[in-house]
């Protein structure tokens, strides 16, 4: 009899690990962003969703954890942390 | 063919035998000449293994780890500190599922510092998942080697398993031990066939973070499978009989149980010893027997309540200790009992034989004498009161 020890590579995809963020979630207002991509640059999960203009850039919240940097980065405020319960992003 | 070996040298030349890709050790009495004559070996073309050479017993453990995660039989030996020095990775190695054969050569464990056998160091590691079977004499080492790794390595198992043999006693003892031909080693142990390992080209994570959602789990099924070995060690041990002409049970061996009315219960060499003292004094008309157990882990539970069940006294013989409680098997012993309706009226505890004072016969006798309606606790054998006197303020 075995237990789980043994995982194949993708793991980082397959397990969403979106379910282990905060109670923050950053919120894309999608209005004065420039297309910059710094909130990409930035994110350390990598889940930012590339868009080709401004206006695209989207967040992945199967993976997203909330830590809050891409609203920091945000040279124009266009990305704000909202409370998980009054999220409307998704 | 037989040959008058020195019992480390015996152990050098069946793991040639089984032909281990990588073998890694750090030298500790009373191991050395089990892996200098390995190291020797290889040297002069016998074996064709890497011997890697390590600073320690944590990175000699950790190098027939990664050996064997690689899909590679690997072979390493130790005793006293250098088994728990190598501790963490004792558990990782049975975690992991790697079916790792390791030399115990029993010894004493600091402090103070004594290289004399006693089971403190291999006891001292019963809770890490790994096989533990304890042999009698240097032939019963031999084979036990051959077992472990057949056993180990079946897809049913996966486990690591140390052969524990008493420090100096059999190490260091020389008799005649009947060592097999390649032939017959080859046919009766197949190539080692991981069920997964370490390859760049089938890339894979061994041993990653698992969370409480599954780590329950993966100790669960360690915990089924060594009761899985219980019913495999006998199916191995009749395979090798067939083979090499030597009976074993595996789990525990019966010395006259049948009309015995008072027992010892022991592992490793000392067993020889309450074979002969039981002779004596079965010829003087003593009902006296001895119960040996070979397999410490898994615990065979069972067996040994089949073969006790009906014995007046059992005197429990420790050469370990578990500091402030039981002994450690006179405890399990106990265990065996509680609750059951057939049961030997006392279970008595003694420890004897500590960091390499002789267990003699007299020593054996004086436990069958004790062995009385009276109860006995963790009562230490041979002890000197006269050096319990010391005074440091």
């Amino acid at each position: 009899m075995f237990g789980p020890l043994v995982v194949k590579p993708g793991s980082s995809r397959k397990n969403k690990t979106g379910s282990w963020r905060t109670e923050l979630t950053p919120k894309f207002l999608k209005k004065n962003c420039t297309g910059c991509k710094l909130c990409m640059s930035v994110c350390p999960e990598g889940c930012i969703i590339e868009g080709s203009e401004k206006n695209q850039l989207a967040c992945d919240y199967e993976y997203c954890k909330g830590c809050g940097a891409c609203a920091v980065v945000c040279p124009k405020g266009d990305i704000i942390m909202v409370k998980e319960s009054k999220e409307e992003a998704k | 063919m037989k040959h008058f070996l020195e019992g480390s040298f015996a152990v050098a030349e069946i793991v040639k035998l089984c032909k281990p890709g990588v073998i890694s050790a750090y030298p500790i009495t009373p191991q050395t000449h089990i892996v200098e004559e390995l190291a020797q070996m290889v040297a002069d073309g016998e074996l064709d293994s890497q011997f890697v050479n390590v600073e320690s017993e944590h990175s000699a453990a950790s190098v027939v780890l990664g050996a064997v995660a690689t899909g590679v039989r690997a072979y390493t030996a130790t005793s006293s500190q250098g088994l728990l020095y190598m501790g963490e990775v004792l558990f990782n190695i049975a975690g992991l599922r790697l079916p790792v054969i390791l030399t115990c050569a029993n010894r004493a464990v600091s402090a103070p510092i004594n290289i004399w056998n006693d089971h403190q160091d291999s006891v001292s590691m019963r809770d890490t998942g790994w096989i533990q079977l304890f042999a009698e004499d240097n032939q019963e080492v031999v084979d036990l080697h051959l077992m472990a790794y057949k056993l180990g390595e079946d897809k049913s198992m996966m486990l690591p398993v140390m052969v524990c043999m008493d420090g100096f006693i059999l190490t260091h003892g020389i008799e005649t031990v009947d060592i097999p031909t390649q032939e017959q080693v080859d046919k009766f142990l197949p190539p080692y066939s991981p069920l997964y390992k370490l390859d760049p080209a089938n890339p894979l994570t061994l041993g990653p973070l698992v969370d409480p959602d599954a780590y329950m789990e993966t100790r669960y099924a360690i915990q089924e499978t060594l009761k899985d070995a219980l019913k495999l060690i006998p199916q191995i041990t009749a395979d090798f009989a067939k083979i090499f002409g030597r009976h074993y049970n595996g789990l525990i061996e019966e010395y006259k149980l049948k009309d015995a009315e008072r027992v010892i219960v022991a592992m490793g060499s000392v067993c020889g010893t309450i074979k002969d003292v039981v002779d004596e004094l079965r010829a003087k008309g003593k009902k006296v027997g001895l119960l040996k157990i070979t397999s410490y882990r898994p615990f065979p539970e069972q067996e040994i309540y089949e073969a006790l069940k009906n014995v007046s006294k059992v005197g429990v013989l420790d050469r370990a200790l578990s500091l402030g409680s039981y002994a450690p098997l006179a405890g399990e012993m106990k265990a065996v009992f509680f609750g059951k309706k057939k049961k030997p009226q006392i279970i008595s505890s003694f420890v004897a034989g500590l960091g390499g004072r002789d267990i003699t016969k007299n020593s054996i006798k004086e436990i069958f004498r004790l062995l009385t309606t009276k109860e006995k606790a963790c009562e230490f054998i041979d002890l000197k009161p006269e050096l319990l006197k010391e005074k440091y303020e």
